[in-house]
């Protein structure tokens, strides 16, 4: 079957089964490897992209399933001012060991974010739990999620 | 802006037109100014890709943003680990290995563009220095560009010895660095293996035997062939591969494969046989790795004794990018891109299932999703071999999670037995240690295997920093059947410092003494050991009061070359759920290239250990894993990750390993603060929640 789905600003038309996950249709239709495969059944989160701004795990969403919705990938999200504020963060904190779960990652606390510009602890654990570091980056994640929340503050009325 | 590349191979004739300078296999010179280093080893999370350049960088007076890296191709003669004699990466000795040979790499290049300007100005070399890529003449501050003068200093003879910079004049080393792979993995630029993509490249996946050495009896492919977009079925002797468009629909082609196999010889094999083999392995003796005085004679005289029997299961590495790799079959010969520890032992394997010469097989490096020893492997590339030759054009082959689990080379399991003699004032008189489990030196490295002994499987079992008068421990060489075992992060110490360390807890708690009083008391002989141990518990508050079915445990190790104490603070739920709360660690690796580094490499190697102690724990039943994907073989998460705080002891001794000492060491303390918390000692890992439930 062929979808027309929108990705990154723009449209794409793909030609692949109704159920076909929409990692696969990044990474190896579109050539847009920066979302990752790691388990090919949401327990990592290494696949993770924004549908209409939500974290989604692509690796158990059929490419039927995303309609006209907008999808923003890792290539995209510093775009985003929450995503650039993050990878930012990331840099200053030098958070990546492999990297290779990093997309995620990112992808996850962009989103929390964007919703939330002052998580607590408790709302990291929440949106970040999904997304398995076997690098064990977590505590740097922690401190770059709150360096990027830190950023959002100046200029700030306290 | 640093550049970053890995690029398909060196080509000759592109690098015969540009590269005025190349002093060694390390350093290559523009006549453009370009500074390539050829990096000898991998970038698998660990830092090298900067901490290798600030040694060339450090030597040869250049700003890491003026570099450009790319991986070494497979020459063992140029790029061989001094340590392991082989070019590969691991055993925490990157920067033990590359210590002398790199900086001395460095100020060779540096002293031949020092000669060179100096013979450009017709003025005395000592009147000259380096300095950020350039060649100053102080008195005239006269200055050339190391491109301006690379074809020069290719003239110069490579002098036979320069002199290295004095640690004083460090400017790099020692310097918290930021790493030079950052930017590339924070956008999804970075490449690994599995984002390979070449022009009319087929993906495929695969199943395996599900039993060790079982083979394919029969396939019925109709349903696969016809999911949309598989293109071909390769059938091989103990495996079925389906190749598609994308890994979409070679997943779904595989899940529609009906494949009856025959398990063969170890078709009923279990985990618990294979514990019962190695319990009674330990009956007799084995080869002896150590022995100090006289065991026999001081067990006659000790006051009491204590005895134990621990074990370890077998692990998987599950690193976050499942294995893979890309292989492209032509006439005559065969390209691979892949991400591995040991590039070198990767062309072999490809030439050797290919049929052809390995200088037949041309192999691109890359990033690697994690290693942690499964990508010191070659098996996922003899196999992607194997399928490629049935595939017309470039063929990715890309595991499952669930084959990445079930077809991993396991950290062995082992099983120990020690027993120790007490004098009247509880201090230990004799230590007995004998386990049996895998030897994977044998398999990888045999000539390192002599007399029943190699120097992994022992290592963190002998040569204990503590003065014990009398030691004897023995090893016995069991391989399970059929079961493919690896090196895991932190090897034989990830096994070893967990038995020692807690037998060690064990002996303070019979002499009714405080762990940490009781070890420091045997420390009088390795002031360094005994200073990590003091000072990971006077920064984890050992002693202070904590509240009830919470404790602090102690580990001290000396692997890899680096003293490493450890204090876990671990609280118990009435439930047996245990939470480590806080890590403290306190290391003296020597020398410290880059301090920053020395911390990641620590929180991430404890996070590592926390997983296999806490839910590690790779099962067989009817010779098969019983273990899928992270819902059954856990790892820790955010929200169970601890505080951990990293502690540097400040020397100039030579570099230590680092990659992998926070592993070994934090399983023990882990243990050790659970029965200060509960009283109950686990003597075998992973922590088993159900003893530890509270009784009511």
């Amino acid at each position: 079957m062929t979808f027309a789905i929108r990705v990154n600003g723009g449209t794409h038309t793909v030609d692949v089964d109704d159920d076909t996950p929409l990692l696969w249709v990044l990474r190896d239709v579109l050539g847009m490897t920066g979302t990752k495969f790691g388990c090919g059944k949401a327990l990592c989160g290494a696949c993770t992209v924004h549908m209409d701004g939500a974290p989604v795990r692509s690796c158990i969403t059929p490419v039927d399933s995303v309609g006209s919705s907008e999808i923003t990938t890792i290539e995209a999200i510093g775009g985003t001012p929450a995503g650039a504020k993050i990878q930012k963060a990331w840099l200053d904190d030098v958070v990546p060991q492999c990297g290779y779960c990093q997309s995620g990652q990112i992808m996850s606390a962009a989103a929390l974010l964007a919703r939330n510009p002052h998580p607590t602890d408790a709302d990291i654990d929440d949106a970040m739990s999904g997304n398995i570091c076997r690098c064990g980056t977590y505590s740097r994640i922690r401190e770059a999620i709150k360096l990027a929340a830190q950023s959002s503050k100046q200029g700030r009325t306290p | 802006m640093v550049s970053l590349s890995l690029p398909y191979g060196r080509c000759e004739a592109e690098t015969a037109g540009t590269i005025a300078f190349a002093p060694n296999a390390f350093i290559r010179i523009g006549g453009d100014g370009e500074i390539v280093l050829t990096m000898p080893y991998v970038e698998m999370g660990q830092g090298t890709y900067t901490s290798i350049p600030m040694l060339i960088a450090e030597e040869l007076e250049v700003d890491l943003k003026q570099v450009r890296l790319e991986s070494a191709p497979p020459n063992e003669k140029l790029y061989a680990n001094p340590l392991l004699g082989i070019q590969a990466t691991g055993n925490s000795n990157a920067i033990r290995g590359a210590w002398k040979p790199l900086r001395e790499a460095g100020a060779t290049a540096r002293t031949m563009l020092v000669l060179a300007a100096a013979k450009r100005w017709n003025v005395d070399p000592v009147s000259c220095r380096a300095q950020s890529g350039a060649v100053l003449h102080t008195p005239t501050w006269r200055s050339l560009k190391y491109g301006e003068l690379a074809a020069a200093a290719a003239q110069i003879p490579v002098p036979a010895n320069v002199a290295l910079k004095r640690p004083e004049d460090f400017t790099l080393i020692g310097t918290p660095a930021k790493r030079l792979d950052t930017p590339a993995k924070v956008n999804g630029a970075a490449i690994y293996g599995i984002d390979v993509r070449l022009p009319g490249m087929k993906i495929a996946t695969l199943a395996q035997s599900p039993v060790f050495g079982g083979h394919v009896k029969s396939v019925d492919d109709r349903a696969a062939k016809a999911v949309k977009g598989v293109s071909q079925i390769v059938r091989l002797d103990d495996a079925v591969a389906v190749v598609a468009d994308h890994m979409g629909a070679a997943k779904k082609g595989l899940e529609a494969l009906v494949i009856e196999w025959d398990g063969g010889p170890h078709a009923s094999l279990t985990t618990e046989e294979i514990f019962a083999e190695l319990e009674k392995a330990t009956l007799s003796s084995g080869a002896v790795a150590q022995n100090i005085g006289d065991v026999e004679k001081a067990e006659a005289s000790a006051a009491s004794k204590v005895e134990a029997i621990y074990q370890v299961p077998f692990l998987a590495h599950a690193p976050m990018e499942p294995v893979n790799c890309t292989v492209h079959v032509k006439e005559g010969g065969c390209e691979i891109w892949v991400g591995t520890q040991a590039i070198a032992r990767a062309q072999a394997a490809a030439a050797n299932a290919a049929g052809i010469p390995p200088e037949k097989v041309a192999v691109h490096n890359h990033y690697l999703g994690g290693g942690f020893g499964r990508r010191l492997e070659s098996d996922y590339v003899a196999r992607a071999v194997q399928i490629a030759q049935h595939v017309n054009g470039p063929v990715k082959v890309v595991w499952t999670r669930e084959e990445d689990i079930q077809h991993d080379m396991y950290r062995p399991a082992f099983l120990d037995r020690l027993s120790a003699g007490l004098d009247e004032k509880g201090m230990p008189i004799f230590w007995r240690h004998r386990f049996a489990g895998s030897s994977i030196i044998a398999r990888y490295l045999p000539p390192a295997f002599k007399d029943g002994l190699d120097p992994d499987t022992t290592e963190g079992a002998i040569d204990l920093t503590y003065a014990l008068p009398n030691l004897h421990v023995e090893y016995l060489r069991v391989e399970p059947p059929g079961v493919p075992t690896a090196f895991w992060r932190s090897v034989g110490p990830s096994h070893n410092v967990f038995v020692t360390e807690s037998f060690m807890d064990e002996l303070a708690a019979a002499a009714k003494q405080d762990p940490v009083v009781y070890r420091r008391a045997l420390l009088g002989n390795s002031p360094r050991a005994k200073a990590v141990l003091e000072l990971a518990a006077e920064k984890a508050g050992w002693g202070d009061p904590l509240p009830e079915r919470v404790g602090r445990g102690v580990s001290l190790q000396f692997v890899f070359a680096s003293y490493m104490a450890h204090v876990a603070e671990v609280e118990v739920s009435k439930e047996g759920v245990v939470r480590v709360r806080r890590v403290v660690c306190a290391v003296d690796c020597g020398t410290v290239v880059n301090p920053d580094t020395v911390r990641a490499q620590i929180q991430s190697a404890v996070i590592f250990g926390i997983t296999a102690a806490l839910y590690g724990n790779i099962t067989l039943k009817n010779g098969r894993v019983e273990q899928n994907n992270f819902d059954d073989y856990k790892m820790v998460r955010m929200n169970e990750a601890p505080a951990i705080e990293v502690h540097i002891v400040k020397n100039s001794e030579p570099p230590g390993g680092m990659g992998e000492a926070g592993t070994s060491a934090i399983a023990p303390a882990v243990t050790n603060a659970i029965f200060a918390a509960t009283g109950k000692r686990l003597r075998k890992l992973p922590v088993d929640t159900i003893a530890l439930k509270q009784a009511t």
